[in-house]
């Protein structure tokens, strides 16, 4: 199957990104390098084409019941101009997607958009669109994944950069608030989200005129590699990776953010949530910190000091920041306390790690 | 993207180069496979003593978004590693035929019998 393309697929080739498939989409991974790339947001600012992420409208009198019985937080609690981070789970309680619910700002030509993860849209659309009609709800739902195009803007210095091509007031925004505004001169949604710990925005602006938003932001292009680094470090969920819903299927409460689980709202998968959140979970996404040397990686098996298999590398990596191995796995939940010695098996050898708070950056 | 490929150096087909010394050969991967790996971080080699046969994997290399194993070009024992790389792995991305080498091996091997500079460019093409 041909990968899908974002709007800046040559722009990134003519920079001499190196791409990879992510989500079915051919999406640059590397332009520098990563470590480059990380330090850039760490240090300054550094851009990022994420609009591989989907995007679904929802509109109607309905619109907000049907989010709030679709996705896990409450919200009827966003104002307009706000969002909120959220699972989308099924009715046992299993993640199938975490996503970010905006509630557009006044005179945005949709009043709810959220944004589930790359490849997972048209399964979202599908998902609303058959609740929509089991419950009789009046809404309008429509995938527009290749009508937006996003742009992460990320640093400390993001404010200052952005600043300086937009109208949008950005000392005024407060994280996960959304604003409509000229940015270079295109129409675009401004909001002050991301996924690398770093003040930053997210630029959401007509597929078609993404080029020029991207090319006005002058600082270093970003890939999916920095990228991944950057979140690990904040201990951030991967979709795919740090839970699936057939191949690592997991609450919320076992991904570690049962803080976006409301149960005085009616949603898909609310009973089963209910039950586990009085019974409690077993296991629980842990922060790892390896003491020995080594990297850790996807599938590596963590394991008590005397061997015995407590659970499996979700995410690991080499933190540019900390200069140290670091890891996310599902352990049990006695291990989620920091300081636990426990093992990773690296090509048969068990290097000595422990277990860490996350984020893992302060 | 152009290479450097010395030519005073033999390469295998898997990016490993290996350059005669009196009495030894010393070992690394090229400006190639570094570019190709990106960031490398983690860099695991042999200890003084061991033996390998060619085109045995000897250590490992890893960058944040890979794991590679590295083979001898050719069989031997090992005389030194570079234990520097422990601590500056990075040294591998910096300068590959330089402070970046792995390890040394004591060998009888015919290094003529590996790619020439010029098929190794060939290979790279």
């Amino acid at each position: 199957m041909d990968l899908r393309e974002p709007p800046l697929r040559d722009t990134h080739d003519d920079a001499g990104a190196q791409f990879t498939d992510f989500g079915g989409w051919e999406m640059p991974v590397e332009f520098d390098s990563i470590r480059t790339e990380h330090a850039a947001v760490r240090e300054s600012v550094g851009k990022f084409d994420v609009s591989h992420m989907g995007e679904i409208a929802v509109s109607g009198p309905d619109a907000t019941a049907l989010l709030n019985r679709l996705t896990t937080n409450d919200v009827a609690a966003l104002d307009p101009g706000e969002a909120q981070y959220a699972a989308i789970t099924d009715a046992d309680g299993i993640m199938l997607d975490d996503t970010v619910v905006y509630n557009l700002p006044a005179g945005a030509d949709a009043e709810y958009l959220f944004v589930p993860n790359a490849g997972h849209d048209g399964e979202m659309y599908e998902r609303w669109v058959a609740h929509r009609e089991e419950w009789g709800l009046d809404a309008t739902v429509e995938n527009r994944t290749t009508a937006y195009a996003i742009i992460a803007v990320q640093g400390p210095d993001a404010p200052d950069l952005l600043g300086g091509v937009t109208d949008v007031d950005l000392a005024d925004m407060a994280r996960f608030d959304i604003s409509a505004g000229d940015v270079a001169g295109v129409d675009s949604l401004v909001a002050r989200t991301g996924y690398t710990g770093e003040h930053g925005f997210e630029l959401l602006c007509p597929w078609d005129d993404a080029e020029t938003v991207w090319s006005a932001l002058e600082c270093q292009p970003c890939g999916l590699g920095a990228r991944d680094t950057l979140r690990l470090e904040m201990g951030f969920l991967l979709s795919g990776q740090d839970f699936h819903p057939e191949d690592n299927p997991r609450t919320p409460y076992e991904a570690d953010i049962g803080f976006v689980v409301k149960l005085d709202t009616e949603f898909v998968g609310r009973d089963a949530l209910e039950g586990i959140s009085v019974e409690g979970h077993e296991s629980e996404l842990v922060g790892l910190t390896l003491v020995d040397r080594g990297v850790p990686r996807h599938g590596y098996d963590v394991t008590t000091p005397d061997g015995d298999h407590l659970g499996t590398v979700t995410s690991g990596t080499m933190s540019p920041t900390l200069g140290e191995a670091i890891a996310l796995a599902y352990l049990p939940v006695e291990y989620a306390e920091p300081d636990r010695s426990v093992r990773v098996v690296i090509r048969g050898e068990p290097k000595k790690a422990r277990t860490t708070a996350t984020p893992f950056l302060s | 993207m152009s290479f450097e490929i010395p030519d005073d150096l033999r390469y295998l087909a898997s990016h490993e180069w290996v350059r005669q010394q009196d009495g030894t050969v010393r070992v690394g991967i090229s400006d190639f496979a570094q570019d190709e790996l990106g960031d490398v971080v983690f860099v695991e080699l042999p200890d003084e003593g061991d033996e390998f046969d060619a085109e045995e994997s000897f250590g490992v290399v890893e960058s944040i978004k890979a794991v590679s194993d590295i083979y001898a070009p050719v069989g031997g024992t090992v005389t030194a590693t570079n234990e520097q790389l422990l601590d500056e792995p990075e040294l591998v991305n910096d300068d590959p035929y330089g402070e970046g080498w792995m390890i040394e091996l004591e060998t009888d091997a015919d290094l003529d019998d590996l790619l020439s500079p010029d098929e190794y460019r060939e290979q790279i093409a």
